[in-house]
């Protein structure tokens, strides 16, 4: 009932506010005129007893405003009239409010669209089924030598059997697969899984058409079957419903299509095109070995149970393995990460770092305004003080402040949302890295982030300036800005202040950028050891029912060198397996047969890579010593290897390796090798020092999937037509795959340094924009308000010089504290990003000196036309303004 | 000597809805009675007052209605409500309890 009254009068003075004024206002006049009438009777005349009743009513307009503000929705009338009144204030200095809004809305936009990543791909929780209990489990060497080994199929088989904490564990490997051309359609290399059966009711998807595997597809000696992305399945077969059951080609064997993915589905990246069952594809020996590390492994943990207990339980369990297994590449130590983690852990320390300076930059974008606010508020403090003097409520002229920087934040936050969308697009399109791009959208939390950044902007921008101006002494204040010199000293030291932290963050960003820049120039330096310009590569793999013999392949391969050889344009071309740059792939153990046996547990290792003869010259890859493969050394005869000078440092330290034999079981088993060259290193990671590698023969024809390079006389993209002409001539049906130049692949390789890097690098140059705007413009604030001083100095006979130091030491020295707050606080964040350097230490003592004469060199240029100003003043002419 | 000014603002409340109780009376005529009743010894302020009324008006305890008031101009009086009329027993009670307790201290000291 009664709250039911209070809504009735709630509603009324919101709708009926200025009915109610006009209301209040009868009601105290009919107030006067009783107390007329009752003077009138107590015998004074008509005019003593106006006068009397209006002494003792008080001041009518104050009664009013008391009475007032008792009324519900005071407090929003008031918020309104300082809206309006502010909105009028920026209106009046447009400049001024346009530079605002436009840097709040940088600052506010960089921020949402980074934050709106890191929380789409790092934070926000996988489109599956309580994916709180899905973990991605690694191999790990309990030294820790390794932490996020992929996984051996014998590990897993035991695993499988014996561990209690998951409801289920499924295992996985990446597969690129010919899907061969139906009709007119050409034949493509696709993007592809292979994952027990088990991993989709793992993850709790259900099929769009049709079914998953079972786990009798999952088996040898199945029959072979396929599940299609949504995406493949419309791209490739028109979305028809009726291809399931149906046979199609991939690999050049018949697989039957048994159901279709729904299009939410893009895990673990929006590439896969199709899977397929795991034990169907791989043979049944390499699943028993626990010294083949191939494949990713997924968990559902039980309820209830913890990663740690999970954790404990798989490295009791691998540490027995390791003990039944003492010899050989087998780890004894387990890793779990929850799936999402899995996923990014790669990228999280770049976003974050870019996420950290975005705030850096909203941070000073704020200074920035609050320093131009001090500077307004100084040039009102009359304004401000006769306010008070007149009885003016302090809280009100805060409150007004606040609310003229909320207006400036709430624009540029507008204009900054907008921006950010186009920000995000960019992001994404820039970075194919990102998992899980297409799951990235500004929702719910991010409006509320960037409500939280407008809000938290507009009170930190406005509360610093109004704070400081604590005009409690109004006389002090009257007369300090009624004189002309030496005024304003508090002020003054305020902005210094906030100058000094913009320049501390500035110096911050310029060092997180400068060592970046500095590390992405180190890569694109470092020796590779191999040719990087006009070469052109591109992947080829011959399928097994086309290609089932050696001397099949073999025949491929010459023919395919020879006529590219022939093509005119073509310096060189070559074949391996796997080409520098593309990560470690494949490696192998191996013993030298001239060594004593190794103690128990310990391995030599090295990367597998198969060439022809001509590879190392179309790579531009020197011979060292001993000569190279020979074409005569092919089919059975290929029994000999090359080595890298990586591998004769580690493994044949003091000897010449020239004649020793290798025994690879995992490659030639039982074979012994010659060693019959060394070549020199390359980088098979970009960010890594060489590893040992062992080349083995191409033409021994044992493999199928290969790259071609070729390095060519001119731009090699011109001559890639022909090269892909000359393939299809061989085979029609043979796809080819991620036609690059080499500078491409390395520009891929490199792209997450150089996106780090620019951006980075673009809002330190921003930051220090901003900087020098504020560094220019206090030193021009003090010298206006000195104008007098320096006047009386100048008549004094003060030098022109004297005052051109003093007004540039002046102006300087915010820039000075701030460099030293910079330099230390950087020594501390720097080594945050240590894991995106490389080659470059945290504390690089040219970045840290290149960026510190940089900006004082700023700031130096910043102050000088203050500064000249001020020593240029004619003495006369700076008397009279007074 | 305490000036009306010094009124505790919950003994105003409660004076004006005390005041207004036994019929509807315009914002002049309480500040009369007020002063009438208590011998002129509490002589309430406009500056008090009006806010007062519209504070109780805001909070549902009191009403008020535009009448033609015994000169024959428009004036807006005020009533109690049901909640007003609970609301000043209460406070009532609680004064009563109040002044009994002080009484008892200064009387017994």
């Amino acid at each position: 009932m009664r709250l039911l009254e209070k809504l009735r009068i709630r509603l009324q003075m919101l709708l009926h506010r200025d009915r109610e004024s006009g209301r209040l206002d009868a009601e105290l006049e009919f107030h006067l005129e009783q107390q007329i009438a009752e003077n009138r009777a107590a015998g004074m005349s008509p005019q003593e007893a106006r006068q009397a009743a209006l002494r003792s009513f008080g001041n009518p307009v104050a009664l009013r405003e008391q009475a007032r503000e008792s009324w519900s929705w005071n407090g929003l009338e008031a918020l309104w009239r300082d809206v309006r009144i502010g909105a009028r204030t920026l209106l009046r200095s447009p400049g001024f409010a346009v530079t605002a809004i436009l840097v709040m809305a940088l600052g506010i936009g960089a921020n949402v669209a980074l934050f709106t990543l890191v929380r789409s791909v790092l934070l926000r929780p996988l489109p599956f089924a309580e994916q709180s209990r899905l973990v991605r489990i690694f191999e790990a060497q309990s030294d820790g030598s390794y932490q996020d080994n992929i996984v051996a199929g014998g590990s897993f088989a035991i695993w499988k059997e014996h561990a209690r904490s998951f409801t289920d564990l499924s295992i996985m490997d990446e597969m690129s697969y010919n899907l061969a051309g139906a009709g007119s359609q050409l034949p493509e290399v696709v993007r592809a899984e292979t994952a027990s059966w088990n991993l989709f009711p793992l993850l709790g998807v259900r099929p769009a058409v049709g079914r998953f595997f079972t786990a009798a597809d999952d088996q040898p000696g199945a029959n072979a079957t396929v599940v299609l992305t949504w995406g493949l399945w419309k791209r490739r077969f028109g979305s028809d419903p009726g291809i399931v059951g149906k046979n199609i080609l991939v690999d050049d064997k018949s697989y039957t299509v048994v159901g279709i993915l729904p299009a939410w589905f893009a895990w673990p990246d929006a590439k896969v095109q199709l899977w397929t069952p795991l034990y169907h594809e791989k043979s049944p020996a390499l699943m028993r070995l626990f010294e083949a590390h191939n494949f990713d492994v997924v968990g559902r943990l039980r309820p209830g149970v913890t990663v740690q207990q999970a954790s404990a339980e798989l490295n009791a369990q691998q540490r027995e393995i390791r003990r039944e297994h003492p010899d050989g590449p087998v780890n004894d130590a387990v890793n779990l990460r929850s799936l999402v983690d899995a996923d990014t852990y790669e990228i999280k320390t770049g976003l974050y770092a870019l996420l950290g300076a975005t705030g850096c930059l909203l941070l000073i974008a704020c200074l920035n305004i609050a320093n131009l606010l001090v500077a307004r508020s100084a040039s009102r403090s009359k304004e401000a003080a006769i306010r008070t003097a007149l009885g003016g409520n302090r809280w009100r002229l805060i409150r007004e402040q606040v609310v003229e920087s909320t207006l400036l934040s709430t624009a540029g936050g507008m204009l900054g949302l907008a921006m950010a969308g186009g920000i995000l697009h960019w992001l994404i399109g820039t970075r194919d890295d990102i998992p899980r791009a297409d799951a990235i959208h500004m929702d719910g939390v991010v409006m509320l982030f960037a409500l939280a950044a407008i809000l938290g902007c507009g009170l930190l921008a406005g509360l610093i300036p109004a704070l400081t101006s604590r005009d409690t002494r109004v006389l002090t204040a009257l007369q300090e800005s009624s004189r002309s010199y030496s005024g304003g000293r508090g002020r003054a030291r305020l902005r210094q202040i906030l100058l000094a932290l913009e320049v501390g963050l500035t110096v911050v960003l310029l060092i997180g950028a400068g060592l970046l820049l500095r590390s992405y120039q180190q890569l694109r330096s470092a020796n590779l050891g191999f040719a990087q310009h006009n070469v052109l590569t591109m992947e080829v793999n011959l399928p097994k029912n086309s290609y089932p013999t050696a001397d099949r392949r073999l025949g491929f391969d010459e023919q395919l060198l020879s006529r590219v050889r022939a093509l005119p344009g073509v310096e060189a071309a070559g074949l391996a397996t796997i080409i520098p740059g593309e990560g470690r792939r494949r490696d192998e153990v191996f013993t030298i047969s001239e060594h004593p046996p190794l103690p128990r547990g310990q391995v030599l290792d090295a990367l597998t890579r198969f060439a022809d003869p001509g590879y190392f010259n179309a790579m531009q890859i020197p011979l060292l010593e001993g000569r190279s493969f020979d074409a005569s050394e092919r089919l059975d005869h290929a029994a000999v290897v090359l080595v890298n000078r990586e591998l004769v440092r580690e493994y044949f330290p003091n000897e010449d390796p020239i004649g020793r034999h290798v025994v690879v079981d995992g490659v030639f088993p039982g074979e012994s090798l010659r060693i019959v060259g060394v070549v020199g290193d390359t980088r098979d990671e970009i960010t890594h020092d060489p590893y040992p590698v062992l080349y083995y023969p191409l033409l021994s024809g044992d493999q199928r999937g290969m790259t071609l390079v070729v390095r060519s006389t001119r731009d090699p993209a011109g001559i890639a037509l022909s090269v892909q002409k000359a393939i299809a001539a061989l085979d029609p049906q043979l796809p080819v795959a991620n036609v690059l130049t080499m500078e491409q692949v390395l520009g891929e390789l490199t792209l997450d340094a150089r996106f780090d890097a620019t951006l980075l690098l673009a809002f330190a140059a921003l930051s220090l924009l901003l900087a020098m705007v504020g560094l220019f413009g206090v030193l021009s604030f003090m010298v206006a308000q000195r104008t007098t001083e320096i006047g009386v100095r100048i008549a004094l006979g003060a030098s022109r010089q004297n005052i051109l130091g003093q007004m540039l030491r002046d102006g300087l020295r915010p820039a000075v504290w701030g460099l030293v707050v910079g330099l230390g606080a950087s020594v501390g964040v720097t080594r945050l990003i240590q894991s995106l350097l490389f080659g470059t230490k945290p504390l690089d003592v040219e970045v840290f000196a290149l960026v510190s004469g940089t900006l004082l060199f700023v700031a130096a240029l910043a102050c000088l036309l203050p500064a000249w100003r001020a020593s240029r003043l004619d003495p006369m002419q700076a008397l009279r303004t007074e | 000597m305490a000036k009306p000014n010094d009124l505790v603002q919950g003994t105003l409340d409660l004076l004006i809805l005390r005041t207004i109780a036994p019929e509807p009376m315009h914002g002049w005529a309480i500040a009369k009675r007020i002063q009438q009743i208590s011998q002129e010894v509490l002589q309430v302020q406009q500056g008090s007052l009006y806010p007062a009324l519209h504070r109780l008006e805001q909070q549902g305890w009191i009403r008020a209605k535009w009448m033609e008031s015994e000169t024959g101009r428009q004036a807006k009086f005020y009533s109690l409500t049901a909640a007003g009329k609970r609301h000043l027993e209460h406070e009532t009670a609680n004064w009563n309890r109040l002044s009994a307790a002080i009484d008892l201290v200064i009387e017994g000291a």
